[in-house]
């Protein structure tokens, strides 16, 4: 069962490893990169919390071998964030709105959301909910998360507003 | 590490991944987007000795207009499937029943060929194969077939697929005409795999009478199926005069064999699937007609 090496850039930083076959992404991140804000809850892909982006699209760790992510472009929870720690659109309403309790699920939902509003930037009641439908609470805070993405949407929809007056104006925004 | 140790192969071309299947026999595996495999690697419910990973097989990429069929890659992403206009123009049906399918982290690796050679009974796109008449199409070392849909499937996640075979492909038929298609499903909670679940594909002539109708059944049995005394009845009548609920009704009685489990008795899933082919004959009729 030989080992198999990897490289994969992980929130900017390349990363080279070698790394037995049977090694979740997942656990390559925990352990061998020590990045441990990608929770594990069921292993086998029902709770998202391991939620993380792999070239841009937000998948399930615990359902991708390391080996299977050689030469892709990985962000984590601790990617979201801008380097001089302050918090992104979806963090900050997350922390709003009361999105999370104990905060198990929430790098999940963080990026999940984080990769949904690029793509939907203009979600409604009922595509956010769906949005949502891969992740799971169990302190059932849903309300609050469903809040949070709506005021993130509007949030991040008023920013690109604003950018786009101030290029319009030429001024800078 | 939950799942067991294997070896782990990544050919670059669809022959080295056939010649690699051949050598290895049993005890290999192939993976694509592993959306339901890695959950039972996890589970211990499978254990190989050997992976075969065919991300960089470009054999198994891009869609294929075939004038009468559409080709689409066994690789393709079911977010590639729900993106492309291409696929909804050809095959609606098989757009329609994308987002069904588990959530969107799910479908950001989960692909076609992966959702139809692991035939769940209640899976959506082994459903939409059968229902269109679909050919899949696999290869080995011993050369190239096409598989009827209506072959493929033959019981808890079996199929006519060989281990030394890697699905390439699956060619949807075009339907012409007054056409309408619509899938329906029943599952507690949005993502998981339904109770039960029916597609209707329904051609119309100018008289509304129906000259073609295929429905599929999933969840309802060990594998997909089509309601075929359901479908000849249809056909030639004229399409107002048949009420929805008896379509239902002639869909579901022919099963015997219906899973019961522990979100309800086999009854109670045959009731929920006459009421899914019913509302999915009425959205599809609905369509055909205005077609």
């Amino acid at each position: 069962m030989a080992d198999v090496d990897v490289r994969m850039t992980v929130n900017g930083v390349a990363r080279r490893s070698t790394v037995p076959p049977r090694l979740t992404l997942a656990d390559h991140l925990r352990s061998t990169c020590g990045l441990t804000g990608t929770h594990l809850g069921c292993e086998h892909g029902a709770c998202g919390a391991c939620t993380i982006l792999v070239d841009g699209d937000a998948v399930r760790a615990c359902l991708m071998f390391a080996v299977q992510a050689d030469d892709t472009e990985i962000t984590t929870i601790e990617g979201i964030a801008d380097r001089d720690g302050r918090l992104s659109v979806v963090q900050e309403a997350f922390r709003e709105h009361h999105g999370l309790q104990c905060g198990f699920c929430t790098p999940g939902f963080v990026v999940s959301v984080t990769a949904f509003l690029r793509d939907n930037p203009d979600p409604s009641d009922q595509e956010i909910r769906e949005a949502l439908s891969g992740n799971l609470c169990r302190c059932t805070g849903y309300q609050g998360i469903f809040a949070a993405v709506r005021a993130a949407a509007d949030a991040l929809r008023a920013t690109d507003a604003d950018a786009g007056a101030a290029a319009r104006d030429g001024s800078h925004p | 590490m939950k799942p067991a140790a294997f070896d782990y192969h990544r050919p670059d071309s669809l022959e080295e991944a056939v010649t690699l299947l051949a050598e290895l026999g049993d005890d290999a595996k192939v993976i694509a987007g592993g959306q339901s495999l890695m959950p039972m690697l996890a589970m211990r419910l499978a254990a190989v000795d050997h992976l075969v990973d065919l991300r960089r097989v470009g054999e198994l990429q891009g869609v294929v207009d075939r004038g009468d069929a559409l080709w689409i890659g066994a690789g393709t992403t079911q977010a590639a499937i729900q993106r492309s206009a291409d696929i909804d123009a050809a095959v609606p049906l098989l757009t329609r029943s994308t987002p069904l399918i588990g959530h969107f982290q799910i479908r950001n690796r989960g692909t076609l060929g992966g959702s139809v050679a692991h035939a769940d009974a209640a899976g959506e796109y082994p459903a939409v194969a059968l229902t269109l008449d679909a050919e899949i199409e696999a290869s080995s070392v011993r050369g190239r077939r096409a598989i009827p849909a209506g072959d493929f499937f033959s019981g808890w996640w079996t199929t006519a697929l060989e281990p030394d075979e890697v699905l390439t492909g699956v060619a949807f038929p075009r339907w012409h005409g007054r056409s309408g298609f619509a899938i329906e499903e029943f599952a507690r909670r949005h993502g998981d795999y339904a109770i039960a679940g029916a597609t209707v594909a329904v051609e119309l002539d100018d008289d509304d009478r129906v000259r073609r109708c295929s429905i599929g059944l999933f969840g309802l049995a060990p594998q997909v199926e089509r309601a075929a005394a359901a479908e000849a009845a249809l056909v030639g009548t004229v399409a107002g005069d048949v009420r929805a609920d008896e379509v239902g009704e002639t869909a579901v009685s022919g099963l015997d064999s219906v899973p019961s489990d522990l979100h309800g008795p086999a009854e109670y899933r045959t009731r929920v699937g006459a009421a899914m082919v019913a509302r999915a004959w009425e959205k599809a009729l609905q369509e055909a007609r205005n077609g």
